[in-house]
């Protein structure tokens, strides 16, 4: 049985309330984790982790300077911070502390960034972060993970409690499309091979595995057989998924909310232009800063959907000279 | 377990501070330059936190229960690896690698590569916070020993200690104690020709915490201040007045001191006045 649900729709729980659930799920069973917020404890879905465990909660205030660096100090005596604000503020804003402060002293924080790019919506460039996974992904030793659905964030919770060190996690805190069966287990690091394909793959994360599953439907109409990866886990890039995916089809599309410079498109470009170079087109958004507007009107504005990765998944395959 | 300590002896404690300066310039000879400035205005707070105050054990380095020195002011590594080697963290003679490829003493603290060093420092501003974190945690953990977090007072422009201070007067953390090396002087000059921070003492108090003003080269009071820090239900700042190159006599200049070249006749004439100085003293 597929770990994809036959339909999709709208989830029936918003991620944050998943992740709440799994937060205080873990914390039952591990008296090292600690909640630090930073103010918007209400946004991100961590409130009622403060009515469960108020003693391992700590809301700094609007200083996320300190609270990273809080939180740093804290997982020096043994403790497992989840750090939480919006992915501008959990990145960069600061950046310095999350390098210094953290990961070049190794110390042990998780970094939960909220409404990652387009899903920031209605609040606008100010709060849409399009360079969070770059920024991140270029400290050495972090780990950076973008969930697709709720059943995927509350799953990885419990890995990131376990695994030491910096990790990095942007999702959006609302409803989300749901993709995958309750129970399904995931794995940091181990990309989830949804469709094989001939013609070409499709590697996405985040909002944009909805898409990319979408585009291969389209694709199909057309004749087409697109493989589609959800790389979830950006650092450490399962290499062995790329290069096989680069085998199979000779022609891969990366599909990301976020900078087309610096995340998954990126990632994907590194390993296979020294591995195993094959043409790769990139969705993502080009040079542009963040706007307001809904989800919807965005996608279509910053061309994040499935429509653009299908017709950049044909330039890719006339690009390596045609199917198969 | 630490050894117990024994009574303070301000002459003993003297002589430690004038082998930590002199070490902390043999080091900086063998690198040939450094942070002479900063280094040398700390030398009597580390000198008292180290052969009096901490409760520590040299001989189990990540022992839970010991109090943690953080220096925020992370370019002054020199004076703290001096005063480590002295106290048995390591072989002295590594002193004189400092800087070198391959060192394990870096310009800026490094506690992955500095046995002894409990923080990584060197971005000004990041050292109160991170303070901060381990005072709460071992708060929330009930794990005994105190944090001791050196600033300096130019440090004091980077607004993250300003959102520190806030937090720990906010969460009452009585085990955190803060020294602040006022040696009024930053890299490009005077503090108050470049950005004033006085009155130090009414904004700390303002920010909520207890403060005691001392000379920061008179080990005494340096003890006095610090023995009793933390007993009350503000957390304690010890606003420490220093000289910046205090004790390393070429850097005893009103010019630019920050960071120095070090030649032998330096670190030979230093040394020399070092003797001589705590000899007339005690």
């Amino acid at each position: 049985m597929s770990v994809l649900l036959d339909s999709f729709a709208p989830d029936t729980v918003e991620m944050r309330q998943a992740y709440c659930d799994a937060l205080i799920a873990e914390a039952k069973v591990n008296d090292k984790l600690m909640v630090v917020d930073a103010d918007v404890s209400h946004s991100v879905g961590t409130g009622r982790f403060y009515a469960a465990f108020p003693e391992r909660a700590v809301n700094c205030g609007i200083m996320e300077a300190q609270a990273v660096g809080m939180s740093a100090g804290l997982s020096a005596t043994g403790l497992v911070p989840f750090f939480h604000a919006f992915g501008v503020f959990a990145t960069r804003r600061v950046f310095d502390q999350l390098f210094l402060s953290c990961a070049y002293q190794d110390l042990n924080v998780k970094i939960i960034g909220a409404d990652p790019g387009v899903t920031a919506a209605t609040n606008g460039g100010t709060h849409m972060p399009f360079e969070d996974l770059g920024l991140m992904r270029l400290i050495p030793h972090t780990t950076v993970i973008e969930p697709a659905d709720s059943t995927m964030y509350a799953s990885v919770v419990h890995e990131m409690a376990q695994t030491y060190g910096v990790i990095y996690l942007r999702t959006s805190r609302r409803v989300t499309t749901k993709l995958y069966r309750d129970g399904t287990q995931f794995k940091i690091g181990k990309a989830m091979r949804l469709y094989e394909g001939k013609d070409v793959y499709i590697i996405a994360c985040g909002i944009m595995v909805y898409e990319a599953l979408k585009a291969r439907e389209l694709l199909k109409a057309e004749g087409i057989d697109a493989g589609v990866i959800d790389m979830h886990t950006l650092k450490p890039l399962d290499n062995d998924a790329v290069l096989d995916a680069a085998r199979r089809a000779g022609a891969i599309v990366t599909a990301e909310n976020h900078n087309a410079t610096g995340g998954l498109g990126s990632a994907v470009s590194e390993l296979l232009c020294a591995e195993y170079p094959v043409p790769v087109e990139r969705v993502g958004v080009f040079e542009s800063f963040g706007e307001v507007g809904s989800q919807a009107f965005l996608q279509e504005r910053f061309k994040l959907t499935a429509a653009e990765i299908a017709r950049k998944a044909k330039i890719c395959i006339e690009r390596k000279g045609g199917k198969g | 377990m630490p050894s117990q300590k024994k009574p303070f002896d301000a002459r003993e404690t003297k002589r430690f501070a004038a082998e930590i300066r002199k070490n902390c310039i043999r080091a900086l000879e063998a690198a040939g330059s450094g942070h002479i400035g900063g280094s040398m205005s700390i030398a009597d707070m580390l000198a008292v936190l180290y052969n009096d105050i901490l409760n520590i054990d040299p001989a189990d380095p990540q022992w839970e229960e010991r109090d943690w020195v953080v220096l925020s002011k992370g370019h002054c590594g020199p004076a703290l690896y001096a005063t480590l080697a002295l106290k048995g963290y390591f072989d002295p003679a590594e002193l004189l690698t400092l800087n070198k490829g391959g060192t394990h003493l870096p310009s800026h603290c490094d506690r992955l590569k500095t046995t002894g060093v409990d923080i990584s420092t060197g971005s000004l501003g990041q050292g109160l916070s991170l303070a901060s974190g381990v005072a709460l945690g071992k708060r929330l953990q009930g794990i005994p020993g105190k944090v001791y977090a050196i600033l300096g007072d130019g440090e004091l422009q980077e607004g993250q200690n300003w959102e520190a201070f806030m937090f720990i007067a906010h969460r009452k953390l009585t085990n955190l104690v803060v020294l602040i090396d006022n040696n009024r002087r930053q890299l490009d000059g005077y503090v108050k020709d470049i950005c004033n921070e006085e009155d130090l003492g009414n904004k700390l108090s303002a920010f909520g915490f207890e403060i005691r003003r001392v000379d920061g080269h008179d080990v005494t009071q340096l003890y006095n201040a610090l023995i009793s820090a933390g007993s009350g239900d503000r957390p304690t700042a010890v606003i420490c007045d220093t000289e910046k190159g205090h004790g390393g006599c070429f850097a005893e200049i009103d010019g630019f001191n920050h960071y120095m070249p070090v030649s032998h006749e330096d670190a030979e004439r230093a040394i020399a006045e070092i003797d001589r100085r705590l000899e007339a003293e005690i």
